[in-house]
């Protein structure tokens, strides 16, 4: 039973992360239509921010409130000048986006290689291996920081989607794009907006995950193929659905690597992908209608 | 004949090139760009015809290279015959994943196929009783000279040009063009579009496979890193194919020669460019240049997707009227 619980702990906790990871991509989705599949590359500049921070003596929550406004800044980068004007470009595939978002994130990966080499980096803190109990069940200090923070950020999210005109723009250019134009919504603008705000969000969880993950450039590739999972598990385009994806997981990880092998756990997770599209096309959404 | 005179022209080229050229070197590229025109092909016609852009060849890749390589593994059987089993192998690999995913459209069948991709590399990295794990398995080359496999490559690159050229200009390719252009249409006018993605799928993965077939034998050692490389395999496939020219039938051919050269000129440091640079002014600065190039070739294609989707999105065949009106203005005008 200890176990149990104790696989239960770690998972949701991990969930937490994902699910910041999962919202960032959902934004980008949602807006955009597009997948964007240097998500977790981002994240992964975000992480050697954190590090190259943490060598000057900065905590890993503090360098958040510099990574986030770095990433915003790259992402929007990134719409204005390579994605949006793809839109003008006459082509043959529509999905000339989501391969720009792979060129993207190869470039990326591979600057940071150029300056900081393939070594594994770790941010160790005083509270990185620190653990306390709660009966028997012991719980990650700086995972436990990390989940908190997750749903303060997931949180105001949400009001700012709900509360605000850019959040309620957003949500007009998500739901129909020609419709919010004639609203007088400047889409091209909530684009920039939309991947600079998904970008930041993944930065979040990029400086939260430094202190327990290594850092090191390939890190961003595995966390891709998990924010798309999260995405497609918890319905396209849904907030609601990113944290549910990523508490299921961050659930099915840890207990597929407790009780099955470690070895799958990366397999786990496409397992999963297949089995909703399979079984659940169109993920959470379909059943709580958010 | 007109109409195929260049090609003609071209395989003529082709096939006299070993006898002329007798340096193994470029005899290895050569056989390199054959394999890439094969499965550069082989995408076009799935991503560039019918419109489902994967990002997991390197699935049925490594797929046709672990048949052939565990032909011979295990039962001692020559690796040529996965030359004919490694494509059947993709397909049987392919069809069922098909089967699944079909049912998405656009970008998220592309995220489909990457989840193959990683799923075949971890399930060939773990089944190490079967697959040998990250060991990886190693035949012995049956031939010493590069020419008997030139010519391998040479008929497989032909064949499968042949087959897609014929196909795309027979029912199936209008039916695969209309899918492409407009899913919905296309199964309101009565086409079984999921019958047909299946067979696109099909003929990619069988030409990708027997490309890994080639591979195995050529090379003789494949691990599943190499094989079910997404960057060295699966986004290589992607940038022939938009290189050279989405949906035309030389375009990958196109795509195949730059891209190998590319690569090459990369991995070499721009054929020796840098190295020799670096000894003739005897700076350290030239010399971490050089050795920084040389193992920047992941970053070079990065920069590669970038600029060929911003500036020749429908690749060097695809936009050659846009090309020559750049470059040649004058002479088209005169």
């Amino acid at each position: 039973m200890d176990v149990f619980l104790q696989t239960l702990v770690a998972g949701v906790l991990k969930g937490g992360l994902y699910a910041l990871i999962g919202i960032g991509m959902t934004l980008i989705m949602g807006v955009m239509g597009i997948i964007n599949l240097a998500h977790g590359q981002l994240m992964m500049v975000a992480m050697y921010i954190t590090y190259v921070l943490h060598l000057a003596g900065v905590d890993p929550y503090i360098s958040l409130f510099v990574a986030m406004p770095a990433l915003f800044l790259l992402g929007s980068l990134i719409q204005r000048y390579l994605l949006n004007p793809l839109l003008k470009v006459d082509t043959i595939l529509p999905e000339n986006q989501v391969l720009m978002t792979v060129g993207i994130g190869m470039v990326l990966t591979e600057v940071i290689r150029f300056f900081f080499k393939s070594d594994y980096k770790s941010v160790t803190t005083g509270y990185s291996n620190a653990t306390f109990f709660l009966g028997n069940i012991s719980f990650s200090m700086a995972l436990t920081i990390s989940f908190f923070i997750a749903i303060a950020f997931t949180v105001a999210m949400y009001f700012f989607l709900i509360k605000t005109d850019i959040g309620r723009s957003i949500r007009a250019t998500a739901q129909d794009k020609d419709a919010a134009v004639l609203m007088g919504v400047n889409t091209g603008r909530i684009t920039i907006i939309t991947f600079g705000l998904g970008s930041a969000l993944v930065a979040a969880a990029g400086s939260l995950l430094a202190p327990v993950f290594y850092v090191f450039p390939d890190i961003g590739g595995p966390f891709t193929a998990r924010a798309f999972i999260i995405t497609i598990l918890g319905g396209l385009g849904s907030t609601v659905g990113a944290i549910f994806g990523g508490v299921t997981l961050g659930l099915a990880e840890s207990f597929g690597a407790t009780y099955i092998s470690m070895d799958y756990e990366n397999i786990i997770g496409m397992t999963i992908f297949v089995l909703v599209l399979l079984f659940l096309p169109g993920g959470f959404k379909r059943l709580t209608k958010v | 004949m007109k109409k195929n005179l260049v090609p003609l022209v071209l395989l003529a080229v082709l096939a006299a090139f070993p006898l002329v050229v007798a340096d193994n070197y470029y005899r290895h590229l050569m056989i390199l760009f054959l394999m890439w025109v094969v499965i550069g092909s082989a995408w076009n016609l799935i991503a560039g015809y019918t419109g489902q852009v994967s990002f997991g060849d390197a699935a049925f890749f490594g797929s046709g290279a672990y048949a052939a390589g565990l032909l011979s593994h295990h039962l001692q059987i020559s690796a040529w015959w996965g030359l004919a089993l490694g494509g059947f192998v993709a397909v049987a690999v392919g069809l069922p994943f098909g089967w699944i995913c079909f049912r998405m459209r656009g970008a998220y069948f592309a995220l489909a196929t990457l989840a193959l991709n990683e799923v075949m590399r971890h399930s060939a990295a773990i089944a190490e009783g079967f697959t040998g794990g990250m060991v990886g398995i190693l035949i012995m080359p049956t031939f010493v000279s590069k020419v008997p496999y030139y010519y391998v490559a040479l008929g497989l690159a032909v064949a499968s040009m042949a087959s897609i050229r014929w196909i795309v200009h027979a029912k199936p390719g209008y039916y695969f063009v209309s899918i492409r252009e407009d899913q919905d249409a296309a199964e309101s006018l009565g086409i079984n579009t999921h019958f047909y993605k299946m067979l696109s799928l099909a003929i990619a993965a069988f030409w990708t496979g027997v490309a890994g077939s080639l591979y195995m034998n050529y090379m003789g050692f494949i691990d599943p890193d190499v094989v079910f490389s997404l960057h060295d395999i699966s986004i290589m496939a992607i940038l022939v194919g938009i290189v050279g020219g989405v949906g035309t039938v030389y375009g990958p051919m196109v795509g195949a020669f730059v891209m190998v050269t590319v690569q090459e000129l990369f991995r070499s440091g721009f054929f020796g460019l840098f190295a020799f640079l670096g000894r003739a002014t005897g700076s350290p600065t030239v010399e971490a240049v050089a050795k920084t190039i040389t193992g920047a070739h992941v970053l070079g294609f990065g920069i590669l997707v970038v600029v060929v989707i911003l500036v020749l999105p429908n690749g060097i065949v695809g936009d050659w009227p846009k090309i020559r009106n750049a470059f040649f203005r004058n002479k088209t005008a005169a």
